[in-house]
């Protein structure tokens, strides 16, 4: 028996944010982008608080109960988006997905930070989807705002 | 019951898994088939594949002769009454979803009500949630006890002469709790409701005689008792099935088509829209026979050993929390570690060669019960072992010190 492969995708900076999650709360603000998103298969949820202010996100909060890996995924993430522009966080979340899902991705200019080290979870298909929870929340949070605009 | 012979019929057990010889403890979600009915359905599809009740060639007969004798089959595996009680479906799921449709949506108007239990898997949970919404009836819940248990009280102070229909688990899929149903139907048939009985859980782990238990409709699938996927079974009784329409309407259940007016088969055809899965049902015929054989008591026997041993072993294991009652259960235990998600119990014995099920066990209402977002859960069936109950409680233990040193 190997822990081998293990030891990739439970590295320490993912249990530290498991263990310390980093932008856990809520966002008292009227201006306050919210987004709901569940895991329907397995249960997982996160609500995500974003605050846009002239298309940069300014702040980022989330509350959710899950594995490790999500909830690692949604503090590393919460803390890379701060001060990324709209653009470049759903480009960052594009990046992320060929990333866990073992394809070759392209990070040049930007700064993964913690967030390379999920790339462990490509070695386990049917968590691929605890790790992009967060990012396709923020995904739909997006789409949302711009659908409500254009309304 | 010799386990080593009836594992020797089970080719997919004898591999490794990471490393590992495979424990395959996620029978509650699906079990593995014996050599004798992956063979009779490759047999069927070698030498008499044909569709059935039609045409009259020789091929068609003996597809029509394998189908209808597997309908016998089941008749004789629950002791139903007549061939004519026992309508083949997908599964359990569109089982229950015509009972709700050709019989709740028919039957409830506002002011009825619909009884069942948090425990219920959403299969019998939507269908009825759905069957009120569309007709005004009210839908109620049986408490559960604090061991995931209902009391015969409660039933008898929640069903009243009101309520038209009592939909009840025989055996919960995430507690393991058996519940009376045959107490149950008695007190639904006092107040003149019918009793639906979900016995996904049940049907492949012990004896079913639903003419005993006096239930009304009783739903299984083939998938969880060693057969294929794809084929379930629903039982009702004649007098309700026949004044019941049709759920699916379409080929092979009419009986005479006019332009703007159709008439149907008789009982069970009536139910059976459409080309079924043939195959299927001889899967499922050749599973009922393996069963039958090694005995549904020696089954339940050997499986309840295993759930007693699973608890004593786990209940050892300091910080974790077993859910469901300790005594009259089926082999289903149900647990969290504290401190390690149940994705992240389930990924670390996989690359042990354990897998067990991790989630919401589509009981999102249980869950909120017992006041978590995810369990994970080891099921157990006739070919798992005492050695196999002991590699889980060495792997949880072994998962917890991963953990605790990677935290």
């Amino acid at each position: 028996m190997s822990f081998n492969n293990l030891d990739q995708l439970y590295r320490s900076v993912i249990m530290d944010h498991y263990k310390k999650p980093r932008n856990k709360g809520t966002i008292d603000d009227d201006g306050k982008l919210t987004v709901n998103m569940n895991n329907p298969t397995c249960g997982d949820r996160i609500d995500l608080h974003m605050k846009v202010e002239d298309g940069k996100i300014t702040d980022a909060k989330f509350l959710g109960e899950g594995c490790s890996i999500s909830i690692a995924s949604a503090s590393m993430m919460t803390e890379a988006i701060k001060g990324l522009t709209v653009e470049e966080a759903l480009h960052m979340a594009r990046i992320f997905s060929d990333m866990v899902l073992g394809k070759d991705y392209h990070a040049e200019g930007i700064d993964l930070g913690d967030i390379e080290a999920l790339s462990g979870v490509t070695k386990f298909p049917a968590r691929i989807k605890c790790a992009t929870l967060p990012w396709k929340a923020m995904e739909k949070g997006f789409a949302q705002e711009k659908w409500n605009e254009e309304d | 019951m010799d386990i080593e012979t009836i594992r020797e019929q089970f080719p997919i057990l004898h591999q490794e898994v990471n490393g590992a010889p495979l424990v395959y403890l996620d029978n509650g979600a699906t079990s593995q088939k014996p050599k004798a009915v992956i063979e009779a359905m490759e047999r069927y599809y070698k030498e008499y594949n044909s569709n059935i009740h039609r045409g009259v060639h020789t091929l068609g007969t003996l597809a029509t002769d394998a189908y209808e004798g597997a309908r016998e089959k089941v008749r004789r595996f629950i002791n139903a009454g007549s061939t004519e009680e026992v309508i083949f479906t997908r599964g359990t799921t569109t089982a229950l979803n015509t009972v709700a449709y050709s019989y709740g949506r028919a039957n409830l108007k506002e002011g009825d009500e619909v009884v069942i239990t948090p425990m219920e898997h959403h299969a019998n949970l939507i269908p009825w949630q759905q069957a009120c919404k569309a007709t005004g009836a009210t839908l109620k819940y049986i408490p559960l006890q604090s061991d995931g248990t209902i009391d015969l009280d409660d039933v008898r102070k929640t069903v009243t002469p009101r309520t038209k229909i009592v939909a009840m688990a025989h055996a919960s899929n995430v507690l393991g709790t058996i519940n009376p149903v045959k107490e149950v139907a008695k007190i639904a048939h006092e107040n003149g409701a019918v009793m639906v009985v979900d016995g996904a859980q049940s049907a492949p782990h012990m004896k079913i005689d639903v003419r005993d238990l006096d239930c009304d409709f009783y739903a299984f699938s083939s998938h969880k008792m060693a057969g294929p996927t794809g084929i379930g079974v629903l039982y009702g009784k004649k007098a309700l099935l026949e004044n019941m329409e049709p759920f699916e309407t379409g080929g092979e259940m009419i009986d005479f088509v006019d332009l703007y007016d159709s008439t149907w088969k008789e009982l069970p055809w009536k139910f059976e829209a459409g080309t079924m899965p043939i195959a299927e049902a001889v899967g499922l015929a050749s599973a009922i026979d393996f069963l039958t054989e090694v005995g549904l008591e020696n089954i339940h026997v050997h499986e309840t050993e295993l759930a007693r041993y699973a608890l004593e072993l786990l209940s050892d294991i300091d910080g974790i929390e077993i859910y469901g009652p300790m005594e009259n259960r089926v082999g289903i235990v149900t647990f969290n570690l504290k401190g390690v998600h149940a994705h992240d119990l389930s990924t670390i014995l996989d690359t042990m060669g354990i897998a067990v099920r991790a989630g919401h066990h589509c009981c999102q209402p249980l869950m909120r019960w017992l006041g978590v977002s995810a369990t994970a859960r080891a099921s157990f069936y006739l070919y798992n072992t005492k050695a196999e109950v002991e590699k889980l409680a060495d792997g949880i233990r072994k998962a917890k010190e991963y953990f605790g040193d990677v935290l």
